[in-house]
């Protein structure tokens, strides 16, 4: 395995700390950038890299800033979105914790390369924690004269805001984060026009996810060819996965793209396998939009290849065998989970979530939802099935912005994948019930202590 | 000027416009059917979503075509754009399954909803809508309330197409009104027992596609295919005095705004036009007003909604129809 990039740091005591990051090469590749590099060359290193956005959806990074408007004399914005609310997904907020100082450099020498003179970090209000950090880190950055006016001498001029948002799921989409931002309801924008033209403000906005930017930083210190080295195919670099559910070690990971998922869940080194000896259920590889697989699918695709955990190897078999990398959020099931309850859980996680703007999702989600907690309490009909599929179907790719698919997806694989648990749900309700309850009852829960001090 | 075609149909239209605009400029039945969007409020549309069109060809430079349906009341066109309406079955199963949607909460109180008659969504429900409901979850409820003297809101009949608020946002001086809450629980109503008072908040009536705002100086007298309507006008200081008045015999029971083909006002009109103005000799008389719009009040029955009905996917050429 290559070595760790973005966590190769995070076990030195105090490098939350501005004087132990920049003891440790912190803010070189700040000094790299701004003292011997143009802006062009900066972007041209993030294209040479491959990095794609760490967000979910896997843009190219290097082709999401060449977008940006540059013919305008309207100010440019970067907004770093930190929203990171994806059931399953806790990678960013590790990152925020433990290393805010990489995160601002990332920011720094985005915004060099962008012509940026003002960014955001728009945080999930639940992160309020988290505030009070990056804003320490911000103040350390000013007085150690790597943010502010004229950093380092040169001409560039930089200030970073932290935005807390209120805890709406719906606002990690960047046009909802963008409405949001202003002040408005989080609602999100009809495109086109896309932020690289219109976005805060009606100015060019770029808006990327934490560990993009976090990655850049080490990309302008290695060089984005060797960056590229690293990983497999188009998936370069290395990927941060918050691992969760029943397995004996969970918790945030940097592992190298092309890892296979069979390693990822067994090896000692990462989640450790499954715990009391149960055997592997199925797994939702990307955080909780993407579609759920099934043991056999996660660990080969349906060629019989390896599954690995990279962009195209996930995605393998598209959808009928396949799933997405996604953010990251790999939560793990053991035989007893039950994916009816699972399924049920997710979808009143998007009914709850959904902005209400556009009708697919606002009624499609409340409906599976309620759909679902029928089949799950023992009141569906075999009919209901078919209905969810329909539903789902008439949401997916219908909507303005991903949610709805985010919703679709999860209804829609597991059906495909566990079509017999939903028909024993319906069959004999009274006897699942009764073994769910018992699984519950004899489940312990183990909590990941290393996150939380 | 750019080149697009449209179920078959070449038009050609200037550089910004919409696909649906596009559509508008050929007429017919290959205008897709819009909830939300309306030409007059700046920034609607994109909502309601019954106006996905596949587009079969992004442009004459990209051949490709785009990989989701596209909402055409927000899209521009490009040229050598071919966009497939009526002739893409894809289109009209979603179509179907947006409609779907937008009844799973509607109460289908028609019988006694004083829009009935002229609502966009009866029309969207009998072009694409199924027979029978899928559903059997309870509809949500929301109580009736009062948003201003004159104006009553019937929750449980809209469908959030957020026109309202764009009205108040973008006619009056300050908007009292909003969308609270979000997803399926979100509704429309007034900033902590506001009411809205401003002099053009009666549009918010005439862009209602629904049942949801109604006038309360109308409610329940006439069902709207019983009365005639007048074109009319009066001097007036602060709108353009141009109604609709719509009479029984010599008595007039509402105004409303002119509203073209596609159920748009040509004019906003004040509320004391709309409201206060109720007798015959207030008003000019200018000659009795022709429906354009397909619907229940123009020809007493769907015949020729039926004609374009859309149950059977159009297949082959279409021609225009004058």
């Amino acid at each position: 395995m290559g070595g760790k990039i973005l966590l190769a740091n995070i076990e030195i005591p105090g490098i939350r700390d501005f004087d132990v990051y920049r003891a440790h090469g912190g803010y070189s590749a700040v000094e790299r950038a701004l003292r011997e590099m143009t802006a062009s060359q900066v972007s041209t290193e993030v294209t040479r890299s491959g990095l794609r956005g760490r967000g979910g959806a896997g843009f190219p990074t290097g082709l999401k800033w060449s977008f940006l408007d540059r013919k305008t004399e309207k100010p440019r914005y970067l907004v770093c979105n930190a929203d990171e609310s994806e059931p399953g997904t806790f990678k960013d907020r590790y990152l925020m914790h433990h290393l805010p100082h990489l995160l601002l450099e990332g920011i720094i020498i985005s915004s060099y390369a962008l012509g940026v003179k003002t960014s955001y970090i728009y945080i999930r209000g639940e992160f309020k924690y988290l505030v009070g950090i990056l804003e320490k880190a911000i103040k350390e950055a000013c007085q150690h004269g790597f943010l502010g006016d004229r950093i380092l001498g040169t001409d560039f001029s930089l200030n970073i805001y932290v935005h807390p948002g209120a805890g709406a799921y719906i606002c990690g989409e960047e046009t909802a984060l963008l409405e949001s931002l202003e002040g408005k309801r989080g609602n999100p924008r009809i495109k086109p026009p896309f932020p690289a033209f219109k976005g805060l403000y009606g100015c060019p906005t770029v808006v990327n996810n934490v560990e993009t930017l976090a990655t850049v930083g080490p990309i302008i210190s290695m060089g984005g060819e060797a960056y590229a080295k690293i990983g497999r195919g188009k998936s370069t670099g290395t990927k941060l996965i918050s691992a969760c559910g029943n397995i004996n070690n969970p918790g945030v990971y940097e592992i190298e793209m092309g890892l296979p998922a069979e390693d990822f869940i067994y090896s000692p080194e990462y989640c450790g396998g499954i715990p009391n000896d149960k055997y592997l259920k199925a797994v939702i590889p990307g955080g909780s939009s993407v579609p759920i697989l099934p043991a056999d699918l996660i660990l080969n695709t349906a060629k019989g290849e390896k599954r690995l955990m990279s962009y195209e190897s996930m995605a393998d078999g598209e959808f009928e065998s396949g799933t997405m990398l996604g953010s990251g959020g790999f939560i793990v099931y053991d035989e007893d989970a039950c994916i009816v309850r699972n399924t049920w859980n997710l979808t009143r996680f998007y009914r709850h979530e959904s902005c209400g703007q556009c009708s697919p999702c606002r009624e499609g989600t409340g409906w599976m939802e309620k759909v679902l907690s029928r089949i799950e309490h023992g009141l569906g009909k075999m009919s209901d099935i078919d209905l969810l599929v329909h539903v789902a179907k008439n949401i997916e790719g219908n909507t303005i912005c991903p949610l709805g698919d985010a919703a679709a997806w999860p209804v829609a694989s597991a059906i495909r994948h566990f079509r017999h648990e939903f028909e024993e749900h319906v069959l004999h309700p009274a006897e699942v019930l009764e073994k769910e309850s018992r699984v519950v009852k004899n489940r312990r829960f183990t909590i990941f202590e290393g996150s939380l001090k | 000027m750019l080149k697009v075609t449209i179920d078959n149909i070449p038009v050609e239209v200037e550089d910004g416009t919409t696909i649906l605009n596009a559509a508008r400029k050929i007429g017919g039945n290959v205008v897709p059917p819009a909830m939300c969007y309306y030409s007059k409020l700046k920034g609607s549309g994109g909502k309601c979503r019954t106006c996905l069109v596949r587009v079969a060809q992004s442009s004459a430079k990209d051949p490709r075509p785009m990989p989701k349906l596209v909402a055409s009341c927000s899209t521009p066109v490009q040229d050598g754009m071919v966009v497939q309406n009526l002739t893409s079955p894809e289109v009209i199963e979603a179509r179907k399954g947006i409609v779907e949607f937008l009844l799973l909460n509607h109460p289908l109180d028609c019988p006694v909803c004083d829009q009935a008659g002229e609502c966009d969504l009866q029309d969207l429900s009998f072009g694409y809508g199924m027979e029978e409901t899928a559903t059997e979850e309870e509809r949500r409820e929301y109580p009736v309330i009062d948003i201003g003297e004159n104006i009553k809101l019937h929750m449980n009949r809209c469908i959030l197409c957020y026109r309202c608020v764009y009205v108040a946002d973008q006619l009056t001086d300050q908007r009292l009104h909003g969308v609270l809450y979000r997803g399926d629980v979100s509704e429309i109503s007034t900033f902590i027992q506001n009411s809205v008072t401003n002099e053009f908040s009666g549009n918010v009536i005439d862009v209602c596609p629904v049942g949801a705002l109604t006038d309360k100086t109308f409610r329940f007298k006439s069902r709207v295919w019983f009365l005639k309507p007048m074109n009319a006008h009066r001097e007036c200081g602060k709108c353009s005095g141009k109604v609709a008045a719509w009479m029984f015999g010599s008595e007039i029971y509402r105004i409303t705004g002119r509203k073209d083909q596609y159920g748009e006002l040509e004019t906003f009109i004040c509320n004391e036009c709309r409201f206060e103005k109720k007798e015959s000799t207030d008003w000019v008389m200018e000659g009795p007003r022709h429906i354009k719009r397909q619907s229940v009040i123009s020809s007493n029955h769907y015949e020729e909604m039926k004609e374009q009905s859309i149950i059977h996917p159009i297949e082959g050429t279409m021609e225009k129809k004058e």
